[in-house]
């Protein structure tokens, strides 16, 4: 067996790679939610709940009407983001101008009720979604066994918030999210138009929600729970990494992973409680979060 | 239709209120073609809430607000612009998390004869050499030259420009006082919120005097001499 200084590298590169791959599901979710945070200034608790529909949705184009992995890492992130696209437009819209601890309320109701349904029509046991053919078997590194479908996973992970990073940071389009970020009125003044931009950004972090969804149901079993799990670890991350930043969510969130992955290797006992810890420390030395403004 | 051709902004009976707060009581002003004009007043008369009323940026607005022969009253906040406004706001409203030249391209084009952008260089240099940086990194002379190049690109040909000499060193004012004759001369319609009267006073066509959410008097230019008294009565000075 591999080892130095006593490390077992099996095992700690295995733990990393574990880690690796849920940092980059905490990246995907926490990219959408600080998107969406941004320009709308309200915290989406329905990003889970439209994470477990992105895998259902994979699951159901599967099994009801044959459409492959591939097919279905398309349109359903397009699916996905059309439902956000509806809920901004009809529940969130309505009530934008009230205190945005109502919207907030009305996301947590929304992901509630997501929930409830697919538990009542699927039960709570969870279903398999094969891996796809493409990416069955793996590579044995000297260092470990890599599973093709893992590294992929992280390989898209970082080729998606890669690009969403670069189409916020360096394009026009982008520039619009941003100083709509900053003064959405004035941006409306100048004559963009404010209100279809935060329809689109919306249906845009919902739909990166989606995406996760597809990319998860191979690896964790498709359950109504999936995203109400996940979304706890998430907010934990977005919590550390600040509300402010695009680059920082990303970063948070696979760093995050990557702090996991080591502590389930190292002090396997705290590696469920590690981040929430971070968490803590984090709040007390930088209150917001790594990459935050401070306000 | 008999609309005077060269009315760029008629206003009559303009109420505005944020929330329950009624701020403008029945404003009646006209600006023509190729004017300078100023809102005067105290601070909290109501002349900033008159330029954002006319963007659409107020909570409610009753009367009549046309730009250009149409009438904006129920337009949609960002369809205002189209028609022709370019807006600077009091605060300059440069975006920190954009450089300068994201600031500059910005703003959507409202008509196709904007300033170029080569041209706004060569106006504002200062722009140019730092054209990288981040936007509230420039000195506040440059984020107010920022400020109006920014709107000269859209091709806006009516300017509703809020306190633009505000804090400034004299020698930027006069440099701004040199742009403004220099849009007026190419035939942009200018309404101008100003507290510096001497800034104001050589280069505008008339003054409207605010008080408490009216308009209280209008002033010609050729009349500043024998109503200077009124003047200072009306702005403490």
């Amino acid at each position: 067996m591999a080892t130095f200084l006593g490390i077992n590298l099996f095992g700690l590169f295995g733990q990393l790679l574990v880690g690796l791959i849920n940092g980059s599901f905490y990246a995907l979710l926490s990219l959408g939610l600080a998107i969406i945070f941004g320009l709308l200034k309200i915290i989406n608790f329905a990003q889970g709940a439209m994470y477990m529909l992105g895998a259902f949705a994979a699951w159901m184009a599967l099994n009801y009407f044959g459409i492959d992995y591939w097919l279905a890492l398309v349109l359903v992130p397009l699916a996905v983001g059309a439902m956000g696209i509806l809920m901004e437009r009809v529940l969130i819209r309505p009530i934008a101008k009230e205190d945005h601890l109502y919207s907030l309320l009305l996301t947590f109701g929304v992901a509630l009720m997501l929930q409830g349904v697919f538990t009542h029509v699927f039960g709570s046991s969870g279903m398999a979604y094969a891996i796809p053919e493409a990416l069955q078997g793996g590579i044995k590194l000297p260092f470990m066994y890599l599973p093709a479908y893992r590294a992929w996973i992280v390989v898209a992970s970082i080729v998606v918030c890669g690009a969403t990073w670069w189409m916020i940071e360096k394009t026009r389009l982008g520039a619009y999210l941003r100083a709509g970020t900053e003064n959405a009125q004035l941006m409306q003044a100048f004559g963009i138009n404010v209100p279809l931009m935060v329809t689109l950004t919306f249906g845009f972090g919902v739909a990166l929600a989606g995406f996760a969804g597809v990319m998860a149901a191979p690896v964790y079993s498709v359950s109504p729970d999936m995203g109400s799990n996940l979304l706890i670890i998430v907010f934990a991350i977005v919590v550390i990494g600040g509300m402010g930043s695009i680059g920082g969510a990303i970063l948070t969130g696979l760093g995050m992973g990557i702090v996991e992955g080591l502590t389930k290797y190292f002090y396997p006992e705290a590696s469920s409680t590690v981040i929430f810890l971070v968490m803590v420390i984090v709040l007390l030395l930088k209150p917001a979060g790594l990459f935050g403004k401070e306000a | 239709m008999s609309r005077s051709s060269r009315e760029k902004i008629r206003i009559s009976d303009l109420h505005a209120f944020y929330g329950e707060s009624h701020i403008l009581h029945g404003i009646d002003l006209n600006i023509r073609q190729g004017e300078l004009v100023t809102l005067l007043g105290r601070n909290g008369s109501g002349r900033s809430t008159t330029l954002r009323a006319v963007m659409g940026m107020v909570g409610r607005r009753s009367g009549s607000i046309m730009v250009n022969g149409n009438e904006t009253l129920n337009l949609a906040p960002h369809r205002i612009a189209h028609l022709g406004l370019g807006y600077c706001p009091e605060e300059r409203g440069i975006f920190s998390s954009l450089n300068v030249e994201e600031n500059l391209m910005l703003p959507p084009a409202v008509r196709s004869d904007g300033v170029s952008l080569d041209e706004l260089y060569e106006m504002f240099p200062n722009l140019y050499e730092r054209r990288f940086s981040q936007g509230t990194r420039l000195s506040g002379g440059e984020q107010q030259m920022l400020a109006l190049a920014r709107i000269l690109r859209t091709g806006a040909n009516i300017l509703l420009l809020d306190e633009i000499t505000e804090g400034l060193a004299p020698v930027i004012v006069q440099k701004l006082a040199q742009v403004l004759l220099k849009l007026k001369e190419r035939g942009l319609t200018i309404l101008l919120v100003e507290q510096n009267f001497r800034f104001a006073a050589p280069i505008a066509d008339r003054h409207y005097v605010m008080e408490h959410g009216h308009i209280v008097e209008e002033v010609h230019a050729h009349e500043l001499e024998a109503k200077t008294e009124l003047l200072n009565t009306y702005l403490g000075v």
